[in-house]
């Protein structure tokens, strides 16, 4: 846990992301980045890719495999498929953040929850549509395992993995600094069949510093 | 019944192959102590590969063993896991990178090691990724056969060095036409200070079909779906 001693009111670029949209937006090298969730247990899942050569873009395993822990909080790099450093959390208040849980899809709902679920809406259409309305030829392709802010997927030390409520609360946020120009994605999550956002989606805001 | 095809991957190898549906793939650790990176994809469609979380949170696991099934992106199975005797296999550490291995290991270039040179995990999904049409947009995390690493409750990771022993195998019953992808470069966690990649055979024979009652297919409801949501799919493109 660490706060953070930047101003709200100070902040470049603001903007509200609803649960169920998408939201993409250039963050450069030295700039500050951060989500807060405003009413609390909502998840904010999210890719990141280098802003010049989105060929190169936020790898799990990765950054996993660097930190040699499951977890992402404060002091926790984001490492690419390339093995460089996006951007470096500096900041959170939550305290543990999920690599492995990915994103929901209408395809994997009906998978996991019910095979009538397939019309509901899911991140990875999110994720297509940001990265359609972005343009640069990215599409589903460009989608890989993401970054779940604030949402939590304890692993125990027999190998089981289970969703839990979210440890998150109204108000907590997470901070990153960019270390090089990067392209950060979100989709606000809309899944109403799983613990991870309390099962009632809510908007989160997304600030930038310069 | 003799394998339909029998290989040996030499230590920091690599292989690709499309494995049809019906088809099982048995892995050898040799000596003990091997790793086999692996990626999937559909032989027909690449855009559907193989998906960690969905494997992960589907069947609420952590690691992989029978009767787990391996799935893709789009609500479907791969493969199913039908033999296992060593028990763990990783399921989130990715694979080396050259400057990782050189870190590690050293230096040992073509030119003064000849075939002996120090190969990483990322290169060689590259190079095999490559002959297929795909690329770096194609990479996802990969499943590592035979290496066990585990989690204590602050999300710390072990890797245990004593999991696979010499003869260990694992058998991959595929339910779908599978662009299969993998090397035998060492696992990114192993602590082994020595480049020491280890052989895995690898050879394929003719499965049974599975049936209503497979211990795949019934080990969770999602399983089950995903079955269904597989079998759909061929019923409509066969």
């Amino acid at each position: 846990m660490k706060e953070s001693s930047l101003d709200p009111n100070r902040a470049a670029y603001v903007a509200t992301v609803l649960a169920g949209d998408h939201w993409m937006h250039e963050v450069r090298k030295g700039q500050t980045f951060r989500i807060l969730d405003l009413e609390g247990n909502q998840a904010a899942d999210t890719l990141f890719y280098n802003a010049h050569n989105p060929e190169e873009r936020y790898s799990a395993s990765d950054t996993i495999q660097q930190q040699s822990n499951l977890y992402l909080t404060s002091g926790s790099a984001l490492i690419s498929n390339e093995g460089n450093t996006l951007l470096t959390i500096v900041a959170d208040t939550c305290g543990r953040h999920d690599t492995v849980g990915g994103a929901c899809s209408r395809e994997s709902n009906t998978m996991r929850y019910a095979l009538d679920k397939e019309p509901m809406h899911a991140c990875r259409d999110s994720f297509i549509c940001g990265l359609s309305h972005w343009g640069q030829g990215l599409g589903k392709r460009d989608i890989t395992c993401n970054i779940n802010f604030f949402m939590n997927v304890p692993v125990t030390p027999e190998g089981r993995l289970t969703f839990e409520d979210g440890i998150s609360a109204p108000g907590r946020y997470v901070e990153m600094r960019a270390e090089m120009d990067v392209l950060a994605l979100i989709s606000n999550c809309p899944q109403l069949n799983n613990p991870c956002n309390g099962y009632n989606p809510t908007p989160v805001q997304v600030l930038i510093w310069d | 019944m003799p394998p339909l095809y029998r290989i040996t991957i030499t230590g920091g190898g690599m292989w690709s192959k499309i494995i049809g549906r019906g088809k099982t793939i048995r892995l050898t650790d040799l000596e003990g102590g091997a790793n086999v990176s692996m990626l999937l994809y559909n032989a027909a469609e690449r855009l559907e590969r193989y998906n960690m979380p969905d494997t992960l949170k589907g069947q609420q696991i952590f690691f992989l063993t029978a009767p787990y099934c391996i799935h893709s992106d789009m609500g479907r199975i791969f493969c199913s896991v039908t033999e296992d005797t060593a028990g763990w296999h990783d399921t989130v550490c990715g694979c080396t990178q050259a400057r990782t291995v050189e870190k590690k290991y050293g230096v040992k270039t073509y030119q003064n090691g000849r075939n002996d040179f120090y190969r990483n995990g990322h290169e060689n999904f590259i190079i095999e990724l490559a002959k297929w049409g795909l690329g770096k947009r194609d990479l996802i995390p990969n499943i590592n056969f035979f290496s066990k690493v585990t989690s204590n409750e602050e999300g710390r990771l072990t890797f245990d060095q004593d999991a696979t022993k010499a003869g260990a195998h694992i058998d991959l019953r595929f339910e779908m036409d599978t662009l299969v992808i993998l090397n035998t470069c060492q696992h990114p966690l192993d602590p082994n200070p020595v480049y020491a990649p280890k052989p895995v055979e690898l050879s394929v024979t003719q499965a049974t079909p599975p049936g209503a009652e497979d211990p795949s297919r019934i080990s969770c409801p999602e399983n089950e779906r995903a079955f269904i949501n597989t079998e759909d799919y061929y019923h409509l493109c066969a």
